[in-house]
């Protein structure tokens, strides 16, 4: 039994691998929090896509992927921010847009690339067993980072996500509280690809902090148990990937849904709506 | 922060000329008036006649066109925290997982450093707040398990932990119960003789005529302004409502003013 926990661990792209899927499991279900309150979980799902043409230039030229990525990221949040700002056209609409033409303009500079089928695939569904030590370093780095934004700006999100009339009347920077916000979810995607890719990182984002929400009552212990469920989607699921050989992006988001499904049958959220 | 010099200073309103609206359409036009310190005044008009917009004018929710308010004898914006706005109560998430107490407290954090967490007195104010709209019971609760009524006692409670100068309340008597609106016009009687200054739409003319010192009748520009008695005279209400359903009582009284289902 003891041998069946730590064999993985003999390899040490193991070890790393399975850092890298707990903070990106943690990281994620702390900033989903956010999405899911705000209702952002499209504008997630698109910025994983949107970073694609970021990652297409770094691969062309040689760089470094994750900040092609990046830095495709960060534009196309401040570009939604930018169309939708003071109500032009909705946010939504101005995501669709951007979105689908970065996703677009991705697949096209990669399908210009002769040998790309591995990349891609490895782009679009993650590849936590092939973390570099560097990457590794990287996604710590950035995940403190991140985590620091939210312990530091925590009661001002607050107030923008709750109740964005008294965030104007205490004169809170909302606009730019806004943008950060985007940058952060843009960087935690950013992160994220390494283990559940492009196309599942949005599950990720969103599926712990939505089975947090349905079991408690406050943000702090929402938080904590979004975390918490992260962490354990993502250990699971690599034991799972590991022992039955399948993709370990698939295995995490999968496990991460297993736990949703019993939070939502448990949730006193939900009988507490059928009851009244 | 200077804001606590001014706990028992009566916050004087001088609104002028002032012109205001959404995408190019202008809702008011040329409003002009002054509520003295310490006065408790009823804001009437029909449906559309621009009293919300009047508050986000007031609380520095939508610029003006032209024209000046200034509190304190200061232009909007130079005091933070010394206006109070209890909103509709359908700007709000009633599922967002806080409880009733983190609600009010939230009313604190204007007189809160960024990176301050609120103290044991902000929550003790809060605490005392919610108990003084008589829902001191309902602390621990989520909010999303508050009836109407409920959640406007938590929005004024918040209103009171803010400590302001000004409290300005967008339709409070719409949509509660008979407990609640008594709840509510007992704190507004009681900020009054506190001092504080206080503006409050509705559709209730009765509750503005026997409740309230002074009363602004609005549609779209000022009709009247003054005490009750000045303002609902039968020219005026025809000028502001117009053919809108009205039957005149004698003098003054007026039932009811709108229809109940107006209430969106």
């Amino acid at each position: 039994m003891i041998e069946f926990i730590t064999s993985p661990f003999t390899y040490s792209f193991m070890q790393r691998g399975f850092l890298a899927a707990l903070l990106v499991g943690v990281l994620c279900s702390v900033v989903g929090v956010y999405i899911v309150l705000r209702g952002m979980a499209f504008l997630g799902d698109a910025l994983a896509h949107a970073m694609l043409p970021g990652v297409a230039i770094a691969y062309l030229l040689g760089g470094n992927l994750i900040l092609g990525a990046i830095v495709a990221a960060i534009a196309v949040a401040i570009g939604i921010g930018f169309f939708s700002n003071e109500g032009t056209i909705k946010e939504d609409t101005a995501i669709g847009i951007l979105f689908s033409a970065a996703f677009a303009l991705g697949v096209a500079l990669i399908s210009s690339i002769r040998t790309y089928a591995v990349d891609l695939s490895h782009i679009l569904f993650g590849n936590v067993l092939g973390v570099s030590e560097k990457d590794l370093i990287f996604t710590a780095v950035l995940a403190i980072i991140i985590l620091i934004i939210v312990a530091v700006n925590y009661k001002q999100f607050m107030v923008i996500s709750f109740d964005p009339i008294l965030a104007t009347m205490m004169r809170l920077p909302v606009q730019f509280l806004r943008y950060l916000m985007l940058v952060m979810l843009g960087l935690t995607v950013v992160v994220s690809i390494q283990t559940v890719g492009v196309g599942l990182a949005a599950a990720m984002l969103v599926t712990p902090a939505a089975s947090a929400y349905l079991l408690t009552r406050r943000l702090p212990s929402m938080m904590i148990v979004s975390a918490i469920i992260g962490a354990i989607s993502s250990v699971v699921g690599l034991y799972i990937s590991y022992y039955i050989n399948i993709a370990s992006g698939s295995a995490i988001v999968l496990t991460a849904t297993l736990i949703f499904m019993l939070a939502f049958a448990f949730s006193p959220r939900r009988s507490k709506i059928t009851h009244s | 922060m200077e804001s606590m010099d001014y706990l028992t200073e009566s916050a004087h309103l001088d609104v002028e000329n002032i012109e205001a609206g959404y995408n190019g359409e202008s809702v008011l036009n040329k409003i002009s008036f002054s509520v003295p310190a310490g006065q408790s005044l009823a804001v009437v008009g029909p449906n559309g006649a621009g009293k919300s917009t009047l508050f986000k004018v007031l609380v520095g929710l939508l610029p003006v066109r032209s024209g000046t308010v200034q509190i304190h004898g200061k232009p909007l914006g130079y005091h933070l925290d010394c206006v109070a706005y209890v909103p509709q109560r359908e700007a709000i998430d009633w599922k967002f997982p806080v409880t009733v107490l983190d609600v009010v407290v939230m009313g604190r954090f204007g007189k809160l450093k960024w990176l301050q967490k609120p103290r044991k007195e902000d929550f003790e104010i809060a605490l005392h707040s919610l108990e003084q709209m008589g829902i001191g019971d309902l602390a621990k609760n989520s909010i999303a398990d508050l009836s109407g009524g409920q959640q406007q006692r938590v929005f004024l409670a918040r209103a009171l932990a803010q400590n302001p100068h000004i409290l300005l309340l967008d339709e409070p008597f719409t949509g509660v119960d008979a407990s609640t609106q008594e709840t509510t016009m007992n704190l507004l009687e009681k900020l009054h003789q506190k001092g504080v200054t206080t503006l409050v739409s509705t559709h209730d003319l009765n509750m503005a005529a026997t409740r309230f010192s002074q009363v602004l009748l609005i549609n779209r520009k000022v009709i009247a302004y003054g005490k009750p008695e000045e303002v609902f005279t039968p020219e005026n209400l025809q000028i502001g409502f117009g053919g809108q359903v009205l039957s005149m009582h004698g003098v003054m009284v007026v039932d009811e003013c709108c229809p109940p289902d107006d209430l969106r």
